[in-house]
């Protein structure tokens, strides 16, 4: 149906020794093309289908990485499209460069289930595979949702809310006064608003320079490290780290907020959140950061409950096992070097209620022991496929991405537009093109917010 | 048994009659129904409460404005009476946004609203096939037609019944009710349950559609008082005069008989004064009040909501505008309000003009029944009921533009249905009508809706200068537009074509003339030789302006000229809104069946399901559309639309190799 070209990851994203890059539309020679370089020059277009190239792919000649390129001509490929894939070295950084290589390059980030629903609009798949292409789509859009409000960083949606804002304004006063000519006076609007618009490509630049340093999406294993006050979580985020990063004392309830640090386990990336102490307490504070972190359990793709195992089980420790039920959890056993009150045995009524089985590691974050034992079973959880990893940011990020330079694009046209001398009626096109862009990353859809806004903050009407 | 029908039975003592449509309602909505379906050749009737109230203005006394200037050409293009009738009735007119680009540019006429109203009346009184009668419809007649395997069962019209008993049989019924249903009208403290301007209201129907299982709505709205022109200090208000040349409404209309002598009207203001009192007094205004439950339009507020959301603006303008030549009356643009008769002859009075100011009509409110549109298809069929069709403001629109498209689209479909033919469904890539039709059927509605230029997404090419070139053709196929405007709209676009190419090949050196030329319109000199099409781009140029450098440019119509120009000088934003319709097109043209099965369709989410089960839309690209479905949905349909496609596709190649057999 759709007829452009899209682009995606094909692998999965840690600890693959290969990763690939699928292209698939009726530009994707063309763009692949663009990105990748043969010795001797030969070109993808002039290459028989069914063949397999070696060359490099280059951006703004810099190398990326050494490839392999398939070529499959229509209709003998997946999607039945041209397609491209590139097979590259695995690792994060080379595939996710490849892919916005491929993304600057004329090709859009796909859709959550895209290649699967081409494949089957094309023809490809068999009838009896509709419903779970179905699932599928429905299932990978749920998750990128999810992935995508879930781990955008609270004050980049702020951000983009502001600016979504600010712009949906102006177009508002635009069209009031298209709308109420008698009333509403555009004279010497464009100036003022070529001052607006410059100021917001400004703050859009902004976060397309920041989303190249740290990603928007904080990628990786959601990890969440739970337990209750005084567990000793947060020295457990230290010795992780191999850093001071949260402050660790005695008094119960010190961690207030949640912390998030990112680490890597021999290619596993792991997005670590060390959170406030499961308790009932009064203190509002510290009440915001225990609700924070009952809610960043529920999302978490594996969960470290630390138990203190020289104090006994109490009721938050009941309260927190009760929201574990069902979940990938590793229990520690922290504080091994002091006397312990706590072992597997009293803990047996809760592990029977995990069905799939949970480990236990007993460790003192104080003195770094057992930590290897840790690392190990993360790793092992990872590559026997217990931990399903979330593929989806990546992609979700280049989709951010792309939506930010569409909305700097959409905005350089208004200032042109201005600079040209058009009537004002064409602000508001590029104005609202831009604004959709923006509310792609946050997840929101136009629907009437331009009548409402227009209603709200304007006196129209008769 | 028939509902409805079973009363009528045992009585033969009643007039009966028989006709191929029943239309109820003889406002701007029930005028161009009626006429597109005797214009068609179907026996129609039309239904009034009051003879003389037929195409009545009971609010602003005029037509057109922003965006519903476009309407009124679309009405006119595909074959209506809106546009022709006013061009023979208006007293002054502007062309708003001139200013702005073309898209924008609207038409607004004042009306002579006792000239419009007979006018209508007279040209329902001329046409043939149309019979016109002052009678209160109190019930739809209806039978069961088959079970529908998703829904329940389903009903078709087979007639409607009068308060006095009478029956009247026909094929299809259009309800263009208006704000007459269970009227009732506040002026403060007094109600009356009475109709606009007084007028008797229809207290019966909406028991009967109740009885069908149509859901309604109530919605309110409101108009100005009328003050005697004698009564008024002009000289402290500022003159509005129409355009020095008016461009007719109507594209069957000569333009040269509408260069008429305008009238003009008058801009005031509201000052603290005026604020002051209104709240003094909130507590006795009905919608503050709580006595009002009906939903109000916030494009036309109240002064009182004016001055109670906005109460940083120190003055709200006041249009002063004629009802017609023959009257004392004025109207007061802006100023409509619910407060009661008392307060409002307070704060007339401190209008700046208005110091001794007589009221001849208070202010009201009126708050009345229309129905849920997203009972509609896009045809403005009821889902539900086979035959009956609905227009204007009982469709929870507000103003005569949108109520008379509706109309015109209700009457064309259903005598297309009648005829066996096609219905028309304009889509919101064709014209402002179809973006209103969609927006009814599809959104959520809770207001009375109104046209606005940002509800058309490809409003640069639903321009109104061009509604001839978008739909002249299409009113040529119902049957409402003449061969001889077919020919010529055929001729216009032939014309523009061949002007496009000639002009696109023009080459313009850096001669004297030119550079004279170029100075003269303040634009910067040549260096070298360029395209006619470039210099046209210039903002401070035009097609009309370069006529002296082009002299190979043959004699063509000013319509022809304009299309020229706006077509080249705007190309770029043209030709990306003309992809952007291509996109929209494809999933416009993914129709879904009517007895589709929602519940069949796995991995849907349950909010969506409720949605589409309720809305049923036509197509994909309408689903797309409906608040609540998302766009894996959207992906989640065509997967399943397209392995239904395919099965029966095999089914076909089973059932004939059974057949070889």
């Amino acid at each position: 149906m759709k007829t452009d070209t899209i682009a995606a990851i094909a692998t999965a994203m840690a600890g693959a020794g290969l990763g690939i890059v699928r292209i698939s539309g009726p530009d994707a020679v063309f763009v692949a093309d663009r990105v990748f370089f043969e010795k001797g020059g030969r070109k993808l277009s002039e290459t028989k289908s069914h063949t397999i190239r070696y060359g490099e792919i280059r951006e703004d000649g810099e190398v990326i990485d050494e490839v392999l390129i398939l070529l499959m001509k229509a209709p003998r490929s997946y999607t039945r499209e041209d397609t491209v894939e590139i097979d590259c070295h695995g690792g994060v950084y080379v595939v996710k460069r490849i892919l916005e290589a491929v993304v600057r390059n004329g090709a859009r980030p796909a859709e959550p289930g895209e290649f699967t629903k081409r494949a089957f609009l094309n023809g490809r798949l068999d009838l009896s595979q509709a419903e779970s292409v179905m699932d599928v789509i429905q299932a990978q859009n749920e998750f990128a949702l999810k992935s995508s409000v879930r781990q955008l960083s609270g004050s980049l949606s702020r951000v983009i809310r502001e600016i979504r804002a600010e712009l949906l304004h102006e177009v508002a006063f635009i069209e009031s006064a298209l709308d109420d000519p008698e009333h509403f006076s555009l004279d010497g609007y464009s100036h003022r608003l070529k001052v607006i618009v410059n100021n917001v490509a400004g703050k859009v630049e902004k976060l397309i320079a920041s989303s190249e340093n740290g990603r928007i999406l904080k990628e990786g294993i959601l990890t969440v490290i739970v337990g209750k006050p005084n567990a000793g979580k947060s020295s457990l985020l230290n010795s992780m780290l191999g850093e001071e990063r949260a402050i660790v004392t005695e008094i119960a309830g010190t961690t207030r907020d949640v912390l998030r640090e990112q680490m890597n386990l021999n290619g596993i990336v792991l997005n670590v959140i060390d959170t406030a102490g499961i308790r009932d307490t009064e203190d509002v504070v510290e009440k915001i950061g225990v609700d924070k972190a009952r809610q960043y359990l529920e999302d978490a793709d594996l969960v470290i409950y630390v138990v203190d195992s020289s104090t006994e089980l109490d009721e938050n420790d009941f309260d927190i096992m009760d929201r574990l039920v069902g979940r990938k959890v590793i229990v520690l056993l922290n504080k091994s070097d002091l006397h312990a009150k706590t072992e597997e045995e009293e803990l047996r009524p809760f592990l029977e209620k995990m069905q799939n089985g949970c480990k236990v590691i007993s460790v003192s974050a104080k003195e770094q022991t057992g930590m290897d034992e840790l690392y190990k079973a993360v790793k092992d959880m990872f590559f026997f496929g217990e931990l399903r990893f979330n593929d989806e940011v990546y992609i979700t990020n280049i989709r951010h991405k792309t939506a930010l330079e569409n909305t700097l694009e959409s905005l350089s046209l208004v200032r042109k537009s201005i600079e040209e001398g058009m009537p004002e009626d064409f602000y508001s096109i590029d104005l609202m093109n831009a604004y959709e862009e923006l509310g792609s990353i946050i997840g929101e859809a136009v629907e009437e917010d331009l009548v409402e806004e227009i209603f709200r903050s304007f006196c129209v009407g008769k | 048994m028939s509902v409805g029908e079973k009363m009528y039975c045992g009585n033969q003592n009643r007039v009966e009659e028989t006709y191929d449509v029943v239309v109820v309602g003889a406002g701007h909505a029930g005028c161009e129904a009626a006429l597109a379906c005797a214009r068609l050749g179907l026996e129609t009737i039309i239904f009034t409460v009051s003879v003389d109230s037929i195409a009545l203005m009971p609010c602003n006394p005029n037509i057109g404005g922003t965006s519903k200037g476009h309407l009124v050409r679309e009405i006119d293009a595909l074959g209506g009476q809106m546009g022709i009738n006013i061009d023979k009735t208006f007293i002054q007119s502007k062309m708003l946004n001139r200013s702005k680009g073309p898209a924008v540019h609207s038409l607004r006429a004042q009306a002579d609203k006792a000239d419009y109203s007979m006018k209508m009346r007279q040209t329902l009184q001329e046409t043939k096939h149309l019979t016109i009668r002052q009678a209160e419809v109190s019930d739809i007649v209806t039978r069961e037609c088959g079970e529908n395997e998703i829904e329940e069962k389903r009903r078709e019209i087979i007639g409607v019944k009068t308060v006095s008993g009478a029956f009247y049989h026909s094929k299809a019924v259009i309800l263009c009710t208006g704000t007459y249903l269970g009227a009732r009208c506040l002026t403060g403290e007094m109600i009356s349950h009475t109709g606009p301007n007084g007028l008797m209201a229809a207290n019966h129907l909406t028991n009967s559609l109740l009885l069908h299982g149509i859901e309604m709505y109530r919605f309110k709205t409101g108009t100005p008082a009328r003050v005697d022109k004698n009564s008024l200090d002009f000289s402290k208000m500022e003159e509005q005069k129409g355009d020095e040349r008016v461009v007719p409404f109507s594209f069957a209309t000569d333009p040269e008989s509408v260069q008429i002598e305008q009238v003009p009207c008058w801009l005031t203001y509201t000052n603290a004064r005026t604020h002051e009192i209104i709240r003094n007094n909130l507590d006795r205004s009905p919608i503050y009040a709580g006595i009002i439950e009906g939903t109000g339009p916030r494009y036309c507020p109240s002064i009182e909501d004016k001055v109670v959301r906005f109460s940083d603006k120190e003055r709200h303008q006041i249009f002063i505008e004629p009802e017609g030549i023959h009257t004392n009356e004025m109207y007061v643009g802006g100023m409509s309000s619910s407060m009661p008769e008392d307060v409002q002859h307070e704060m007339y009075r401190t209008l700046p003009g208005f110091e001794h100011v007589k009221i001849v009509r208070n202010a009201y409110a009126i708050e009345y029944d229309c129905i849920n549109p997203n009972q509609l298809h896009a045809t403005l069929e009821f889902k539900k009921i086979k035959g009956l069709f609905s227009g204007g403001q009982f469709n929870g629109s507000s103003g005569y533009e949108e109520a008379a498209c509706q109309g015109l689209i209700a009457g064309i479909n259903a005598s297309m249905k009648i005829l066996g033919r096609e219905p028309l469904v304009l889509d919101r890539s064709e014209a402002y009508i179809g973006v209103l039709i969609d927006d009814l059927v599809t959104k959520e509605n809770k207001e009375p809706y109104r046209m606005m230029t940002s509800r058309a997404e490809y409003r640069l090419l639903l321009r109104q200068d061009n509604a001839d070139l978008r739909l002249t053709k299409k009113g040529y196929e119902v049957g409402l537009i003449s061969r001889e405007r077919y020919e010529r709209i055929c001729q216009k676009e032939k014309w523009i074509e061949e002007e496009m190419r000639r002009v696109g090949q023009v080459r313009i050196g850096a001669e004297k003339r030119v550079q004279q030329l170029l100075e003269d319109y303040g634009s910067i000199p040549l260096n070298t030789g360029t395209r006619l099409t470039e210099l046209i781009r210039r903002p401070e140029l035009d097609y009309q302006k370069l006529a002296p450098i082009d002299p190979e440019r043959p004699e063509l119509p000013e319509d022809v000229a304009e299309q020229v120009n706006i077509n080249i000088k705007y190309e770029g934003y043209i030709l990306r809104q003309k992809k952007q319709v291509e996109n929209f097109k494809k999933l416009e043209r993914k129709k879904i069946p009517e007895d589709f099965d929602y519940d069949n369709v796995p991995s849907l989410r349950i909010e969506a399901r409720q949605k589409l089960k309720i809305y049923r839309p036509s197509s994909i690209g309408q689903a797309s559309r409906i608040s609540g479905v998302s766009p894996a949905d959207i992906s989640v349909l065509l997967v399943y639309m397209e392995q239904m496609w395919f099965r029966k596709k095999e089914e076909v190649k089973e059932g004939k190799n059974g057949a070889e057999i």
